[in-house]
């Protein structure tokens, strides 16, 4: 068979070309499964699913074209991406757009555009070059240098403020200096360096962030404020139960008592319909997917290639233990999405962009550097 | 740089997958920590959580009953419940009470009493939801609210059972009327254990039978469970849903025609009316003049109507026919005549000479009769209405005979009529005196006390109830039973009907022979007597005695000079009556506030009442009481 003069199975190669199947089929069953979640959560209302269909098509583009890339070529965009973040970061500082008493968006006029997002894959990148060009001498003084270039936009973004979006890019950078191979000791004492430093950041913090973690501690101190998302969503996690309550069955989303129910409480739905069972299955999903981006990590080729696959895998797994600790009230209410199932463009974009750098990296685990 | 990198690749390579080994053990960890938390959510305290949920999703909504009807003797509705549409606020909901009723007065007519109404309301009624700004809302003013519902919030349309009295003023002191539950209605509600029931309700019986059956007509709250969300909207209906049990029907022993007659007789006058069949203590008409609209409580009244009801001189919210205490006056003297046979004192054969007037120690006691009547015995002393002959008589029974035979007639008791805010009155005695008085010189009983005590003046001071109950008595030979207003209540689901059975309080022994003369009497009283004139023509048999109260002091040697004496100053009109004299059916009470002579003013009306009562009659035309100038002068005493 062919089609416009070429070969059908060329066709089908040149497509699955560089693609991780057990790596897709974990990301397209978490998003499937999100798409079922967002139907119940939409009250069967299908255009919603429609859009994040449309959203999930895109970002299948981006991962396979990412996909495509080798991992040398990824490399020499980690500063350019880096720099671009850092000047967009400091436009945002100056003109940005103010949603929600938060200044994050830039208006690019046909879109908005969020620059905190790009330094999510743009961090860990260029700290991944920084250690990879320092390979095989990395000293102290390159942990320290990797702390400022880390530090910088995460202060940038805490300020605007976003706090869930500064922790998860500086997560995503203290991977990366943690699998360059910080000395323990070292790491030992930024940890008590930062515990020490906890009080004088409380008094730094905007109101609503400190009660955000005041509600975390005892939700039930303002139950319909600050406390509210997080007394709902737990009861519908916690009267789930085991079996769940059956797809579009859950009361708590369906009565809208769940707030964000199609966004960052997304878990609550899922949590509710599908009980504990259904928890055990999609912890076991990003086990998988974890142990998968690990896996690629311990065979990828070059120091830049490690240390990217191992913090882009760990980053995946931060969004998703944020995501359910907050919806399980054992972390504070931050946004961050769930993983493949929240629903939300850009978000997804970012997702398999990491998937497709994986990807990219497996692909490329046996050519020898020359 | 590729010398360096090939040279520690090996070693490089092991580091990373020792911190790589360790980030997945974390992951691990961190994993673990979340299936712990879910099954400690999911499994653990599932049970909790489901209850939360069921909790959030689940309101207990309240289904409030109809309140039973009140219906007089012959099945005739005396207040009933209509269903109409009421425009009510949720204070808590609204930022500024006064600029949403700006707001709505754009759609509805909203009239400054009813302002200064939601006013008071919000004042007494604190924790509910919703309070009326305009209730009975016509069709035109619903559609126009309903169209611009989007506008307001905290506002909604409500359809409420409301109640009406259709006969307005008449019985009103009766039925009474019901109003907002207030916050002190709430919490003896609550000392009740009680206050479940009334969940949803917002009117509780504020007077009247309303409120001394309120248990009865209540009803029984029903619930219902709805399913709502976040937002508090109902969703749909669970099942099961308890249905409200309507409240009873109460059947008055009360005729209304009979009360429209009686009241109707008072004509603009103030006073008081019990009617009761003695055989049973059912009380066939009661009247307390004036009454007022029960239906201006029905939605909470308006200061406005509240102040002239309050301010009135009238005092028409006064139920006096079982809390206004007035002297007896002469109605008093066939209880004494009773008194002095039955203790033997007394024969009916027994005369005295009265002369006009009666003189004790220093004192000088006019007989109400200038110059006297003579030779009088006691025959003549009732029909004619000596004074000398009980003055007399008084003195001779002493205090403590006097009040020991009284109090089995009831006299200066309460009578325990079904009715909330009754009087006990007084029946004077050493004992009384002594309580009642604080320093001593004022405890000490006079004996010159004594003599007025037995023309029904004095400290004696009676409900027009008690006056009835005891001519009840008398006329029943002495059974006396529990005046009561209701004698049956219904279920209007089941049809099933409980009858409340008369109650004999006590049977007074009385010889027989005693009492047909005491009635022997009374009936002169209405042929010949007293009333007389009042009974010209009279189809039936009947007994009765006039009396007139004093309401200022007259002093020693002075004259009551009826024109000289401010209209309110001027005596009470009493008068007592049972008919037929062979087996009574009615026994009744009338007093007419400043009606001068019993005769004049309060007899006139029983005969209307009668008429109607035993003969189907309808006074001709509103019968007026007569003249001074037509009283004849040997009627002018009693």
């Amino acid at each position: 068979m062919e089609i416009a003069g070429y070969p059908l199975r060329r066709l089908r190669a040149r497509l699955v070309e560089g693609i991780d199947l057990p790596l897709l089929a974990l990301a397209l069953s978490l998003s499937l499964l999100g798409l079922g979640v967002l139907y119940s959560a939409s009250y069967e209302n299908a255009s919603r699913v429609a859009s994040q269909l449309a959203n999930l098509a895109v970002a299948l583009a981006a991962m396979w074209a990412v996909a495509q890339v080798p991992p040398q070529t990824l490399a020499r965009f980690a500063l350019p991406a880096y720099a671009a973040g850092l000047v967009l970061l400091l436009a945002v500082a100056l003109g940005g757009e103010v949603v929600n008493g938060a200044r994050r968006w830039l208006n690019l006029g046909l879109m908005r555009f969020q620059p905190s997002e790009m330094m999510k894959i743009a961090m860990p990148m260029m700290l991944a070059w920084y250690f990879h060009r320092k390979e095989g001498a990395i000293r102290l003084r390159d942990f320290a240098v990797a702390g400022v270039l880390l530090a910088l936009p995460v202060a940038m973004i805490a300020r605007q403020p976003d706090l869930g979006t500064a922790l998860l890019v500086a997560a995503a950078g203290f991977y990366v200096i943690f699998l360059a191979g910080i000395g323990w000791k070292v790491l030992t004492a930024l940890t008590v360096l930062a515990l020490a430093s906890l009080p004088p950041l409380w008094g730094l913090m905007h109101d609503y962030q400190r009660r955000r973690i005041l509600t975390l501690l005892d939700p039930s101190q303002d139950p319909l404020g600050a406390g509210y998302h997080t007394i709902q969503s737990t009861i519908a996690v916690g009267s789930g139960g085991i079996a769940g309550k059956g797809w579009l069955n859950g009361s708590q989303t369906h009565l809208e008592f769940i707030p964000e129910r199609h966004t960052d409480f997304i878990f609550a739905v899922f949590s509710e319909e599908f009980g504990l069972v259904g928890n055990v299955a999609l912890l076991t999903l990003y086990a998988l997917l974890i142990a998968r981006g690990l896996s690629i990590a311990a065979q990828a080729p070059t120091l830049f290639a490690r240390l990217l696959a191992g913090a882009v895998t760990l980053m995946f797994f931060t969004y998703a233990f944020v995501n359910m600790g907050m919806v399980a009230g054992i972390v504070p209410v931050v946004g961050v999405p769930l993983p493949f199932i929240s629903y939300g463009g850009s978000a997804l974009a970012t997702l398999f962009v990491g998937i497709g750098l994986l990807m990219s990296i497996h692909r490329h685990r046996k050519l020898v550097q020359t | 740089m590729r010398f360096a990198e090939l040279r520690n690749t090996e070693g490089e390579l092991r580091a990373f997958q020792v911190r790589l080994g360790a980030a997945g053990l974390a992951v691990l960890v961190a994993l673990g920590l979340l299936l712990a938390r879910f099954v400690w959510l999911q499994v653990l305290q599932h049970d909790a959580y489901s209850a939360k949920a069921e909790e959030n999703r689940i309101a207990i909504v309240p289904l409030p009953p109809n309140r039973g009807l009140i219906l007089d003797r012959n099945g005739e509705v005396l207040a009933r419940n209509y269903l109409a549409y009421t425009l009510e606020i949720f204070p808590a909901q609204v930022r500024d009470v006064d600029a949403t009723i700006a707001e709505l007065a754009a759609f509805v007519d909203i009239q400054p009493r009813d302002r200064a109404r939601f006013r008071k309301l919000m004042q007494e009624t604190k924790n509910v939801d919703s309070l009326p700004i305009r209730t009975r809302l016509s069709d035109e003013e619903v559609a126009r609210i309903a169209a611009n519902r989007w506008r307001f919030t905290g506002v909604e349309i409500k359809a409420r059972l409301f109640r009406k009295y259709p006969y307005g003023e008449q019985a009103s002191h009766v039925i009474g009327y019901i109003g907002r539950i207030t916050g002190a209605d709430l919490e003896s509600l609550e000392e009740k254990a009680v206050a479940a029931n009334y969940r949803g309700t917002d009117y509780i019986g504020k007077a009247g039978i309303e409120a001394s059956y309120e248990q009865e007509l209540h009803g029984v709250t029903g619930f219902e469970r709805v399913e709502i969300d976040a937002a508090g909207r109902g969703v749909g209906t669970l099942p099961p849903t308890t249905t409200p049990q309507a409240g009873n029907n109460v059947g008055l022993t009360l005729d209304i025609r009979l009360q429209e007659v009686a009241e109707r007789a008072f004509g603009a006058r103030r006073g008081a009316l019990v009617a009761i069949e003695p055989a049973t203590g059912s009380v066939l008409a009661f009247v307390s003049r004036p009454g007022y609209d029960p239906n201006l409580f029905v939605d909470g009244i308006d200061p406005q109507s509240w102040d002239e009801l309050m301010s009135s001189p009238d005092r028409p919210l006064n139920n006096r026919a079982i809390a206004g205490l007035y002297p007896p006056g002469s109605t008093f003297k066939p209880y004494m005549a009773l008194a002095a046979l039955e203790l033997g004192k007394r024969t009916p054969r027994t005369t005295i000479s009265d002369p006009g007037y009666f003189v004790f120690g220093d004192r000088r006691f006019r007989d109400s009769k200038p110059g006297g009547h003579g030779i009088v015995d006691m025959y003549k002393s009732i029909v004619m209405s000596s004074d000398v002959y009980y003055y007399m008589l008084a003195n001779d029974l002493g205090i403590d005979a006097i009040a020991g035979f009284m109090k089995r007639f009831g006299f200066g008791a309460r009578t325990g009529i079904d009715l909330e805010g009754e009087a006990a009155g007084v029946l004077p005695s050493p004992e009384w005196k002594l309580a009642r008085f604080s320093r001593p010189e004022q405890q000490k009983w006079y004996a010159g006390e004594t003599i007025s005590i037995g023309i029904g003046q004095g400290y004696n001071a009676y409900t027009p109830l008690q006056l009835a109950q005891a001519l009840a008595t008398l006329a029943n030979n002495g059974a006396m039973f529990r005046p009561r207003l209701v004698s049956h209540v219904d279920n209007p689901r089941t049809g099933e009907r409980r009858y409340f059975e008369p109650e004999l309080v006590r049977q007074l022994q009385l010889q027989p022979e005693h009492v047909a003369f005491i009635k022997q009497a009374m009936a002169g009283v209405n042929i010949e007597g007293t009333a007389a004139r009042s009974f010209v023509g009279a189809q039936y048999t009947s007994g009765g005695k006039t009396g007139t109260a004093q309401v200022v002091g007259m002093k020693q040697g002075e004259k009551y000079e009826e024109d000289k004496v401010a209209e309110r100053l001027r005596d009470h009109s009493l008068y007592i009556a049972f008919a037929p004299l062979d087996g009574p059916k009615i026994a009744l009470a009338v007093l007419v506030e400043n009606g001068g002579f019993g005769a004049r003013t309060a007899a006139p009306i029983a005969r209307i009442v009668l008429d109607y009562f035993l003969l189907g009659k309808l006074p001709s035309a509103p019968r007026r009481a007569a003249p001074a100038a037509e009283v004849k002068s040997d009627a002018k005493s009693d």
